[in-house]
């Protein structure tokens, strides 16, 4: 039975709970809602939870099990001698489980029949060839252990599907009949629901945070692997950076950290000034027209995906210095793709981001200091000066700092405008690239999850990780303090 | 409704520092001050008084174009200054904030130490030559605002850490840092014990010997202690103005009567 129908089934096993819930709840109460202790819909709910949740988690937990199970029993069907040489066992079992999925599909379009599906054997007909008629994908010739082992597995996961539909199931009425055996006019139904709402609340909380800790320890496992194979006083010392597939790479991660430094110092020289003029502009001076206008203008310009930045790095900010500065300027850029590209597209990038967080925060400073200013005879830019950003400095700081982390993680902008030669150099028009875009590159194509050229990616996913992550803590620890600030 | 004959016999005593005539004030369409015509006098303390929401802070921001920075107030009518129209266009509203100045309803002091918000404005319209000098206002300021004695071992810490009366005596001492004129003065001891009032009375009272001094408040104990002349709102009319004692012991006005009796409010 799919999923999808159990599901349904629990649906409305629940929905016939809450109704005989309800009405259960009402007769206890001799038909008077006054003599309940909670709500009639909160009986209904009650018995309708008791329903749902208990299966439900069934469900998962199975459906997660389930593969496990049937991959350890598959395995040992699998002899040695049916593993060739250079494949692994992990490669074979993926096979199988390619192979009866073929078999599965190709008995649901009728193109083989399912006695045939069953006891087919590899070494009589040829199954691989039928498969391929009926439009399955498989990639090699179907042998006779991997044919036997996915016919097991076929057969084991229709049982185990069959036996947790019907437990399942069988849960689900069992929630139904013990939510019902509750029900009379005392039961304080209302609690009940009220603790399984937050019940509810604290899974999704936890799964956000539990997600973050898993994220975070694959970072660690592989980076602490990574380490196993390349000494880390070489990773954080050597001056170059210079994978090679083959073997012999030096993996400095210096140059990697100057490119990003390099880059994001030139986005922030653009965007701090002009967000944060654009912030003072927009909050002290604009009038109510133009501020509705320009404000969500500025605002669009966050909106725009990264990817687009660096489009218009790689066909618009390149050429256009590349002309100024290039061989037929004043001949100080070789190519269009430079440091100075990438960090004026991300600096453009990060304008919005800057001057909106600035300008909240410029909004924030009470308007009773203003009159105060005013009051002694100051202008406007002295108002600003003196009493306003000083106010609102470390508001605009933790914004800075964000802006900051964003430059650092930033990836496509880099790709596409900075190149790819790690470089250790002052020049900003040189080409230069920053730890994410070198992150993209060791591990794209395919590359074998056991060499330190793949598992440096994880390292500087770390080292990029605990960056950002001191960042964010600084900016948030001084965006609290300024917060406190007016009270 | 108010008496012209009265305003006419106190112009001989001291000369008119305000002048306002037929003022109107708006916010969008709430019509906040109908048609007021008043006369503030030079070396005089003038009390508002008047029921909450009477329009007395709007009319004292009226005197020194605070009310400019609110964008839905619209003000009409003339108030001249020393004869000068201080609504004409050609009087910078900087220049006149310098010259009136004001101490808030609620205080309000910068997140700056204390010796700054005090330096502020002399540093602002360049009132210090040398440091000693500046040293020199902060010190007569905060000693003229009655706070010198809890503050002078602290000078570097900020304002905003300060009491709230705390806070509304280094306001006082803030404005009068700038040696302004007239001195607008929005409900400035509500916030304060007895003995930071009367000390501030006692400033307002020394004051009086150079400037005019405008104060909104809600005791009628302290309009009838520091002021000689007394304006009462109500709803937006100016409903009688003259010398204090007369408005305190023989109103023209019933409305005026029934207000400082306690029986409107
Ligand atoms: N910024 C504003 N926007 C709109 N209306 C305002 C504004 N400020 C004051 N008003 C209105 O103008 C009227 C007069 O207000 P004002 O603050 O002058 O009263 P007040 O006499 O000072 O009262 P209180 O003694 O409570 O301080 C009130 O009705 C108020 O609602
Ligand atoms: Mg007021």
């Amino acid at each position: 039975m799919p999923v999808i129908w159990l599901i349904v089934i629990v649906l409305a096993l629940a929905a016939a709970g809450f109704i005989l819930g309800r009405t259960r709840a009402m007769q206890s109460a001799g038909g008077d809602s006054r003599h309940l202790h909670s709500l009639p819909t909160y009986y209904g709910s009650n018995v309708a939870l008791k329903a749902v949740v208990p299966a439900m988690l069934l469900m998962v937990v199975w459906l997660v099990a389930q593969p496990f199970y049937v991959n350890g029993v598959v395995s040992g069907m699998i002899p040695d001698s049916a593993i060739a040489d250079g494949s692994s066992r992990g490669l074979v079992l993926a096979e199988v489980r390619r192979a009866a999925d073929g078999l599965d599909n190709a008995v649901a379009q009728g193109a083989i029949s399912e006695e045939f599906a069953r006891n087919a054997r590899a070494d009589f007909t040829d199954v691989t060839t039928r498969l391929k008629e009926a439009g399955q994908i498989v990639t090699t010739q179907i042998t006779q252990p991997v044919l036997r082992a996915a016919q097991e597995y076929r057969v084991i996961n229709a049982t185990g599907n069959m036996i947790m539909s019907g437990v399942v199931i069988l849960v689900a009425l069992l929630g139904v009949f013990w939510g019902l055996r509750e029900t009379n006019k005392d039961f304080r139904a209302r609690n009940v629901v009220e603790k399984s709402v937050m019940a509810l609340l604290i899974a999704a909380a936890s799964i956000a945070v539990l997600t973050t800790v898993g994220i975070v320890l694959s970072l660690i496992f592989n980076t602490i692997e990574f380490f196993r194979l390349y000494p880390a006083s070489e990773f954080f010392g050597s001056l170059t950076w210079a994978p090679s597939f083959g073997g012999g790479s030096e993996l400095g991660v210096l140059p990697l950290l100057w490119g990003t430094f390099y880059i994001s110092l030139v986005a922030l020289i653009v965007a701090v000034p002009i967000g944060l003029f654009a912030a003072v502009y927009l909050s002290e001076y604009a009038s109510k027209p133009v501020r509705s206008f320009a404000k969500p203008m500025l605002e669009v310009l966050a909106g725009i995906p990264t990817i687009v930045y660096g489009l218009f790095a790689l066909l618009t900010i390149g050429p256009m210095l590349l002309s100024v500065f290039g061989p037929d300027g004043t001949g100080w850029m070789g190519g269009q793709r430079a440091v100075i590209t990438a960090g004026l597209a991300m600096g453009i990038m990060l304008i919005p981001f800057v001057s909106s967080l600035s300008d909240d925060i410029i909004n924030a400073v009470p308007q009773a200091m203003r009159d105060g200013s005013y009051g002694l005879g100051a202008t406007k830019s002295e108002t600003i000066k003196q009493v306003i950003l000083p106010a609102a400095l470390p508001g605009i700081v933790g914004a800075v700092l964000l802006a900051t982390s964003r430059a650092i993680g930033e990836t496509m902008i880099v790709v596409l405008g900075a190149g790819a030669a790690a470089r250790l150099s002052l020049n900003p028009f040189e080409a230069m690239t920053t730890v994410t875009a070198k992150i993209v590159s060791q591990l794209t194509g395919d590359s074998d999850f056991a060499s330190p050229e793949a598992l440096v990616a994880f390292a500087l996913g770390m080292t990029l990780f605990i960056m950002t992550l001191g960042l964010n803590v600084f900016a948030l620890y001084i965006v609290r303090k300024y917060r406190e600030q007016y009270d | 409704m108010y008496d012209a004959p009265h305003t006419e016999r106190d112009v001989d005593q001291q000369d008119i520092k305000i002048s306002a005539r037929k003022v109107q004030v708006y916010y969008g369409t709430t019509h906040a001050i109908k048609d007021v015509d008043c006369d503030i006098e030079d070396k005089t303390v003038t009390a508002f008084i008047g029921p909450s929401g009477c329009g007395k802070s709007t009319f004292l921001r009226c005197l020194n174009r605070m009310n400019d920075t609110i964008d839905v107030c619209r003000v009409e009518g003339d108030i001249s200054i020393d004869g000068e129209d201080i609504y004409d266009k050609r009087v910078d509203p900087v220049q006149l904030r310098a010259k009136v100045g004001m101490v808030f309803q609620k205080p309000n002091p910068f997140p700056k130490s204390i010796y700054d918000n005090i330096a502020y404005g002399p540093r602002i319209h360049g009132l210090a030559k040398s440091k000693a000098d500046l040293d020199e206002i902060v010190e007569k300021s905060l000693r003229r605002g009655a706070i010198w004695d809890e503050v002078k071992d602290r000078l570097d810490a900020p304002g905003t850490g300060l009491s709230g009366g705390q806070q509304q005596r280094l306001c006082i001492a803030r404005a009068i840092a700038t040696e302004p004129e007239v001195l607008l003065m929005d409900e400035p001891c509500s916030a304060l014990d007895p003995i930071a009032t009367s000390q501030v009375e006692e400033l307002i009272d020394e004051l009086r010997q150079d400037y005019s001094v405008v104060i909104v408040t809600h005791s009628m104990q302290q309009a009838a202690r520091v002021s000689q002349k007394t304006a009462f709102f109500h709803l937006g009319n100016l409903v009688e103005f003259g010398d204090t004692g007369k408005i305190f012991t023989n109103p023209v006005d019933s409305r005026t009567e029934s207000y400082i009796t306690g029986r409107i409010g």
